[in-house]
């Protein structure tokens, strides 16, 4: 607490507080200026309290505005907060106050943090019987009947306490006032086990299946005080078995001219700063209205010591009720009258009133305008839900039709006027969602004894409402300039007019053309007066128009929010292998393949500062390259995917998704595989393993052994579920070093003494198992380079145990997956992914002798047989050869016939899909996709780079030892 | 986001589940006795009803099973789940 916690808001300090205002003083700063506030303010309410009319100004024209509601319906008092982080557009009626505060007005758009977001956020899934959205009298009703009998129930409100329009309005429930009330019917659910209350909770989204999304802001209200370890803001994720929105109405506002001035007000809104954050929103004011709500406002305000200048109705008749306490208290009522224009330099200084019959404008002196142009129930998530709209003639509104969804909505929300029928129609709403949730519907009076819904204070009775929109301006000049629909967007019923001038008859093509109802209110308050004023310009009813869609969010929602713990390190899951720590410590610098961190390469090291600066990926590289080729190498192979495929018929599955035949391969033995899609398209290749008659290891590229996964059990599981076959996922299981080049047979011979390592013992293709360093380890003789080479597998738990033995001796270069790609770039053997893109069959690859002919089918061999997969034009797996030998093509380069390009669209021919520099060929090559390329082997074609036209020669994909004569060492 | 009611696991998150597209569409008994155009209508032709769709589902954050489910793609309410290899219930 601040040292001056004992004192209360002095008059001089904020001008327009109202006498007696009690509570903790808050200091704030907005727009560079010191202000103070009280404790349960808004920073709307403070900033009024403070007399500041202008609180921003408009996206399009720059005009000031200033608060106009007291909600999340805010249109126009858009502020982005400083300090203590800061946060771009938020509307200063839901921003709570706090010491400390520092914000400022916006242009309509605010602008991102420049500094990362210290905060948390997180995420909860939730269950229950019954969602309730809106603790105001419907909502408190509904939660309280049905977590009485037991449900399990969520009630979810948007604002810090509960009470919704109780709050505002001041009325008492049993003589107490509604807001105690409120409070303390609130806190009885909150104690029941099964009842979970959140507050400052905004219920953004109603998707399929009562799913719910809704946003609590936990922190945020407490500035530089919030606990570090609470998150600032949750995302619920609510699955319910039955919703009921009680979520109220918006109250809209009527299109005159100047109706944007600060100084225009909401009739409710004002009457919610009266009474709840006792601030007075002006001196002197004039009401207009089409019903009788405005009338309790007027009352209220003049209470309060706000002089009412007069009431102007568009109704010849008012309530009468409301009429005689206007006589009693003196007030003016102006009938059959509208307000024509507001007045004044940069907020309201004069009202011009005239009757609707005509004759003389009169103009009066006010500071305050407060404008009813009725009351919109709150449909946004009924209509997400997928519930359609009825037109209410009574309300000159839309409400709640018919939905599949098991969600309803009570009180206002669905239309019900007043207080008394709003608390039944929640406890009616509640008693259905039991009854629906399986609960004993409690008998007898409407609520349960000892709990009852507290008999609402008299209402008088309603006069019907004069559904007006806009108020004619011969005086405007007739452009409709100032008259508003949608202040934040700046769309004026001129613009409107001028839409449906172009002949846009929908409210949808109205919305788009002149973008009302875009913003980030989402229309809350402009998306009825907009299609108001279009039927008034087609001369149809509001009802035939309907409205534009409801779309979520209800209100703006962070990124951050939406993130949760979904950012940084914990964005996506990282996998590393069991050597990882190797890797980290000798420098190598890695490559994300998939979720996987793989060595990209182990650059040497600089020996000191400045003299030494050590290798680049380049210089690392050809030298990993030349180890492999010339010497002794290693790779950490453990990313490989691996899949256990066991059971009697196992053979008979992978023969059906290999394109060659695996049923023939002995135990012992290993065989390369390709699988294709039923389109003949290559989908992934790898290796056989046969390890006993029904046991292969079948393995896969890194980024695809779960689609592989999935493939199998798709065929297995939809196609042939009478095949006998198990597949699991052994990847994380094994951990594997690939031993590659001429002097790996005498290093694994020293690692593997009990290992006979000869080629005639331990042939290319066949694995044994052995002891390697004292591991047990499966040693394949598989090589992806086209050296002499082994791939020895251990269980993970020793994979660093085997890799530090395979280093122990500092002969072993080890290289990382771009050494491994130019290696087997420099074999013609193609990469799944990078040099196929789904539309390459094996044939394409050159891989003819892969597809079995014998096999009578396996998935993709009708394929084939299509006129497409033979056409001679068809791309082809080609080598290229830059006439330039130091010219490193970039990958994705098309390749073209000609010198010169021609006019546009030039034929492409294809394009580059693997391109290195080789230390063995000792220039650069690539690998490309190219139109009948093994035709053209020989062939000059030219890769468009920048502006130059690279000449290059067609080659075999195969430019290193295409005899094989390596691979036995 | 749909509840989906795996027929082994009962309903849960629609995202648990993979989306395998129209349901009973067969691997052709004899691939190589089908036309190039019977071929083709197997691969590529899918139907894309307004309305009721029987259509495959694989629990894959779950059980891992393939199922079907019969969907009304208006307004996403699912009327059906059954095993694989079960007939399309009819849905009155
Ligand atoms: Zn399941």
């Amino acid at each position: 607490m601040s040292e001056r916690s004992e004192r209360t808001g002095g008059a001089a300090a904020q001008p327009h507080r109202r006498e007696g205002a009690s509570g903790r003083v808050l200091r704030f700063r907005f727009d560079g200026r010191e202000y103070e506030g009280l404790e349960g303010d808004t920073l709307a309410s403070a900033l009024l309290a403070n007399g500041v009319r202008a609180v921003a100004s408009s996206i399009r024209l720059g005009r000031p505005r200033g608060v106009y509601a007291a909600g999340s319906e805010e249109p126009n008092a858009l502020v982005q907060i400083e300090e203590p982080f800061p946060e771009p557009m938020l509307q200063a009626t839901t921003v709570e106050l706090y010491d400390g505060l520092v914000a400022t007005g916006l242009p309509g758009q605010g602008r991102l943090a420049d500094r990362p977001d210290p905060a948390r956020y997180d995420a909860v899934h939730a269950h229950c019987d019954v969602l309730v959205v809106g603790a105001g009298p419907a909502g408190i009703a509904a939660a309280g009947v049905a977590a009485r009998a037991g449900a399990r129930v969520i009630l979810a409100d948007e604002r810090p306490e509960p009470g919704g329009s109780l709050l505002g309005t001041a009325e008492t429930l049993d003589g107490r006032p509604g807001r105690e009330w409120a409070a303390e019917e609130v806190a009885a659910l909150a104690a029941l086990p099964e009842v979970r209350v959140l507050r400052r909770t905004t219920v953004l989204g109603h998707y399929d299946d009562n799913h719910v999304i809704a946003v609590e802001r936990r922190t945020n209200h407490l500035g530089a005080a919030a606990p570090a370890d609470v998150a600032r803001e949750r995302v619920w994720r609510i699955r319910a078995g039955r919703v009921v929105l009680a979520t109220g109405g918006h109250e809209r506002f009527v299109a005159f001219a100047g109706n944007d001035l600060p100084g225009v007000m909401l009739a409710g809104a004002a009457r919610t700063y009266a009474n709840h954050y006792r601030v007075l929103p002006g001196r002197r004011a004039v009401v207009f209205t089409t019903n009788d709500s405005a009338y309790a406002a007027a009352l209220d305000l003049a209470d309060a010591g706000v002089e009412i200048a007069a009431i102007a109705d568009v109704r010849q008749a008012p309530g009468e009720a409301w009429a005689a306490r206007c006589a009693e208290r003196g007030l003016e009522v102006l009938t059959g009258h509208v307000v024509t224009a507001a007045k004044g330099e940069g907020e309201v200084s004069s009202v011009e009133v005239a009757s609707r019959e005509g004759g003389q404008a009169r103009e009066i002196p006010a500071d305050l305008l407060l404008v009813s142009g009725g009351w919109t129930p709150v449909v946004h998530l009924f209509s997400q839900a997928g519930g359609t709209l009825r037109y209410d003639e009574e309300l000159g509104a839309f409400t709640p039709g018919e939905t599949r969804q098991a969600v309803e909505a009570a009180g206002f929300a669905r239309g019900v006027r007043t207080l008394r029928a709003c608390l039944e129609d929640g406890a009616e709403a509640g008693r259905r969602a039991l009854a629906a949730a399986g609960f004993a519907v409690p008998a007898g009076p409407a609520v349960p004894s000892g709990t009852a819904v507290p008999s609402a204070g008299e209402e008088p009775a309603a006069a019907p409402a004069e559904h007006l929109w806009l108020v004619e301006a011969p005086g405007d000049g007739g452009d409709y300039g100032t008259h508003f629909v949608d202040l934040q967007r700046d769309v004026t019923v001129g613009e409107v007019l001028r839409a449906v001038g172009a002949g846009l008859t929908s409210v949808e093509h109205v919305k788009r053309y002149t973008t009302a109802g875009t913003a980030h209110d989402q229309g809350k308050t402009s998306g009825l007066l907009t299609g108001g004023v279009v039927a008034h310009a087609l001369g149809v009813d509001v009802a035939e128009l309907g409205t534009t869609t409801f779309r979520a969010p209800y209100t703006p929602v962070s990124f951050a929010a939406l993130a949760g713990r979904d950012r940084g390190p914990l964005h996506d899951p990282v996998r590393v292998t069991a050597m990882h720590e190797w890797h980290v410590a000798r420098g190598a610098l890695f490559e994300n393949v998939g979720q996987w961190k793989r060595p990209w390469y182990y650059p040497r090291r600089g020996e000191g500062p400045g003299e030494d600066p050590g290798e680049d990926m380049e210089a690392a590289v050809l030298r990993e390259c030349r180890a492999a080729r010339e010497d002794v190498a290693a790779m950490d192979a453990s990313t490989l995917g691996k899949i256990d495929v066991v059971g009697p018929d196992a053979a008979v599955l992978l023969d059906r998704l290999y394109t060659n035949m695996m049923s023939t391969l002995k135990v012992g033995s290993i065989r390369y595989g390709v699988m294709c899609r039923p389109d003949g398209m290559v989908f992934d290749d790898g290796t056989v393993i046969r390890l006993a008659d029904d046991r292969f290891l079948v393995t896969t590229t890194t980024g695809n052994a779960a689609a592989v996964l999935d493939w199998m059990e798709e065929w297995l599981q939809t196609e042939w579920p009478d095949l006998r076959v198990c597949c699991t996922s052994v990847t994380e299981q094994w951990a594997t070093v690939a031993l590659v080049g001429p002097r790996s047979r005498e290093v694994l011979a020293r690692l593997a003494p009990g290992l006979a390592v000869d080629n005639d013992s331990f042939p290319f293709m066949t694995w044994r198992d052995a002891e390697v360093a004292g591991i047990e380890a499966r040693v394949c003789r598989i090589s992806f380079s086209g050296e002499l080479a082994y791939e020895i597998n251990v269980s993970s738990w020793s994979g660093l145990a085997l890799w530090e033995a395979v280093m122990a001796s500092g002969e072993v270069t080890p290289y990382g997956t771009e050494t491994m790609h130019v290696l087997r770039a420099e074999k013609g053997f193609p990469i799944v992914g990078q040099d196929t893109d789904g539309t390459v069959t094996p044939q394409d690859l050159g891989m003819e002798w892969i597809v079995s002919k014998k096999k009578a089918d396996f998935v993709g061999k009708r394929s084939f047989a299509r006129a497409d997969t033979s056409r001679p034009d068809r791309k082809h797996l080609v080598g290229l050869l830059p006439e330039d030998p130091g010219v490193l093509l970039p990958e994705g380069a098309h390749l073209v016939e000609t010198s010169a390009l021609p006019e546009p669209p030039v034929p492409t021919l294809g394009f580059v899909t693997s391109s290195y520099r080789s230390a063995a060929l000792g220039r650069t090559f690539a690998l490309a996709l190219v139109s009948g390329g093994r035709e053209r082997v020989g062939e000059r074609l030219y890769a468009p780079v920048g502006a130059d036209l690279v000449p290059v020669t067609v080659t075999s994909h195969v430019l290193y030892d295409p005899e094989g004569a390596r691979r036995d060492g | 986001m749909l509840l989906i009611a795996c027929p082994w696991c009962g309903p849960r998150d629609e995202a648990e589940f993979h989306y395998g597209g129209q349901a009973h569409v067969a691997y052709p008994e004899d691939p190589a006795a089908l036309s190039d155009e019977e071929w083709a209508r197997y691969l590529f032709f899918r139907d894309n009803p307004e309305g009721l769709f029987a259509e495959r589902w694989s629990h894959t954050a779950g059980c891992r099973r393939w199922f079907n489910a019969v969907r009304d793609t208006a307004t996403n309410e699912i009327h059906a789940v059954y095993r694989a290899g079960e007939p399309r219930p009819v849905i009155a």
